[in-house]
């Protein structure tokens, strides 16, 4: 969708970007990333030629960038910046259609077409398309900042640090939700940031600058997994295996069909259970499935009696959509070293611990 | 008491020099606002340019008006026009290159670099970003350059009675010339009831045009 080919900048004598070859597919969101100064965001801005380049090709849509119209080429690419940039002199409503009346679109469609982008970030149009910037809280005002870059729905948007400007819990949230809208309209995204932890939550490929060079182009996992060189490990710092935990889900860390017992089951057939597979506890589970409670190994080789009569309640258990961060944090916030999982209707599905854990991420180290 | 009859007695008078004023007074602030304006944000474009331009404004400004009267009568005179009117109407807009010129680069100057760079960046051209952004925001502070200059060119009208540009500085000439206290007073009056009354309206005007999203 977007491809850079030996694309270069230079100011004076100063070489800002070197050429740098990388290609974004369709559909991708794909993170600049780096320290100050390192060519990211002059990168990205010679994209809808807000700076020319010195040198090179870029081709949006597989046309050359530098045969069309510098203004026609920036209004089919959406555009946020890190100040928001919303203009107080305008409406929301009115902030949100800059791009469609430059475009000359009939005034009922752009206008309804705000209302319509106002309810995909939660705000209630009735309420803010007469609005005007001042009078939104900033995390109000980047979510208008985000829809009017999609005004003209253009099928590429770039983005510089958008969420730089927020306060961490908002900029979470922000950050949750623009993931959500963008499952949704799979735009291709160039996205400028300096925080890893927001390049691997939101990229699917993140290109690791260093003084105008691209020095690693590739999936955040793999990136975390196996940096190029020293620079690129010390950039995503030296807990980026804990930051791997974030990538992986549970439902693929964990492992399936795991042993239950019934509220009915004797306690000779739970402790049968445990010997065969090893364990210390077993998941007992109600008439339909669900994880209801655990019955531990040296209550079942003690007492007599049935499972319902000597279960206690699990001290914690996981959803299967959740990050391996969470389930991680679960069991030091219980002190335990294995979770329940369960869906989101609370069926039992399996257990991840912390050698399951340690299985899932050391996959990856395992391949070379 | 007497003054009061004054005004009474001469009524259609004063409401003839008030029109004279206006007129020479809006005419050359309607001319200011049509170089000043443009001149204004051109200069935003070069530093040592809008440096230079301020500078000369600035100097024009330090020039005492009956001496920059007396300067016009003889470059005038060569197209018979020395006195009166017009160069009452050329000073004045001199007068009002400084607050309109002044303010207007100033409050283009400071328009945020973000929203220039979202206007520019969502693929406006730059007569679109002036129109759409700059002005809007620059336009209260252009508008108070605008009433400074309707005020300053009020109170510098008074004196082009002198070169015959008539207006209500003609009481208060012949007040002093004869002296008159009722003349004095009546054309001191209304100069500064005039002031009041125009500042007062451009402070409306100014109001209505601003943007609610911008007032503070």
């Amino acid at each position: 969708m977007i491809r850079l080919d030996r694309v270069t900048k230079m100011f004076g004598p100063i070489t800002a970007v070197d050429a740098v070859d990388m290609e974004v597919p369709a559909g991708a969101v794909c993170v600049l990333l780096g320290p100050s100064g390192c060519g990211k965001t002059t990168t990205m801005k010679m994209i809808n030629r807000l700076i020319p380049p010195s040198s090179g090709k870029i081709y949006v849509d597989g046309r050359d960038t530098a045969e069309i119209d510098e203004v026609t080429l920036r209004r089919s690419i959406g555009y946020v910046i890190q100040q928001i940039g919303l203009f107080p002199n305008k409406t929301v409503e009115d902030n949100i259609c800059v791009v469609p009346d430059l475009l000359g679109w009939d005034r009922r469609k752009s206008r309804s077409r705000a209302a319509e982008l106002l309810r995909m970030v939660n705000l209630d149009p009735g309420i803010f398309l007469k609005r005007y910037p001042k009078e939104l809280s900033g995390g109000q005002q980047q979510r208008v900042g985000v829809v009017r870059a999609l005004a003209a729905d253009p099928p590429v948007l770039l983005m510089d640090e958008p969420f730089g400007a927020i306060d961490p819990i908002n900029r979470e949230v922000i950050q949750d939700e623009f993931m959500k809208l963008q499952a949704e309209l799979k735009k291709t995204i160039v996205f400028v940031s300096h925080d890893i932890d927001e390049a691997v939550k939101m990229a699917s490929r993140i290109a690791i600058f260093r003084d105008g060079r691209l020095i690693q182009y590739d999936t955040p996992d793999n990136i975390l997994a196996h940096p190029t060189d020293a620079f690129v490990a010390e950039f995503v710092g030296s807990d980026r295996t804990l930051k791997r935990l974030r990538l992986v889900k549970v439902e693929d860390a964990m492992m399936k069909e795991p042993p239950r017992v019934r509220a009915e089951d004797t306690l000779d057939t739970a402790l049968r259970l445990m010997e065969e597979h090893g364990h210390y506890a077993v998941v007992m589970v109600g008439p339909r499935g669900r994880a209801r409670g655990l019955v531990r190994v040296e209550i079942a080789r003690d007492k007599k009696g049935t499972v319902a009569e000597h279960q206690e309640s699990l001290p914690g258990v996981i959803n299967i959509d959740d990050d391996l961060r969470t389930a991680v944090s679960l069991m030091f916030t219980h002190g335990v070293t294995w979770l329940a999982c369960v869906d989101h209707d609370g069926f039992y599905k399996g257990y991840v611990s912390q050698r399951s854990i340690t299985n899932a991420l050391g996959a990856t180290y395992r391949d070379d | 008491m007497e003054t009061i009859n004054f005004i009474v007695a001469n009524l259609p008078v004063i409401g003839q020099r008030t029109l004279e004023h206006i007129s020479i007074v809006s005419v050359s602030v309607a001319i200011a606002i049509l170089t000043g304006v443009p001149i204004g944000i051109l200069i935003t474009q070069s530093q040592i340019a809008a440096d230079r331009v301020l500078y000369v404004a600035s100097v024009i400004m330090t020039i005492p008006s009956i001496a920059l009267f007396g300067l016009l009568i003889p470059i005038l005179s060569l197209i018979g026009q020395g006195i009166g009117y017009l160069p009452a109407v050329i000073a004045l807009i001199l007068y009002s290159q400084l607050p309109i010129i002044r303010n207007t680069y100033t409050a283009v100057m400071n328009v945020d670099p973000a929203l220039r760079e979202a206007a520019r960046g969502m693929g406006m051209t730059t007569i679109q970003r002036l129109r759409e952004v700059e002005l809007p925001i620059a336009l209260p502070v252009i508008i108070n350059g605008v009433r400074n200059a309707v005020v300053l060119n009020i109170a510098i009208a008074a004196i082009a009675t002198y070169i015959g540009a008539g207006g209500l500085g003609t009481f208060i000439s012949r007040g002093i010339s004869q002296t008159d206290i009722r003349q004095l007073l009546t054309g001191a009056l209304a100069v500064s009831l005039l002031a009041i009354t125009a500042d007062y309206t451009l402070l409306a005007l100014q109001r209505a045009l601003t943007s609610p999203g911008l007032r503070t």
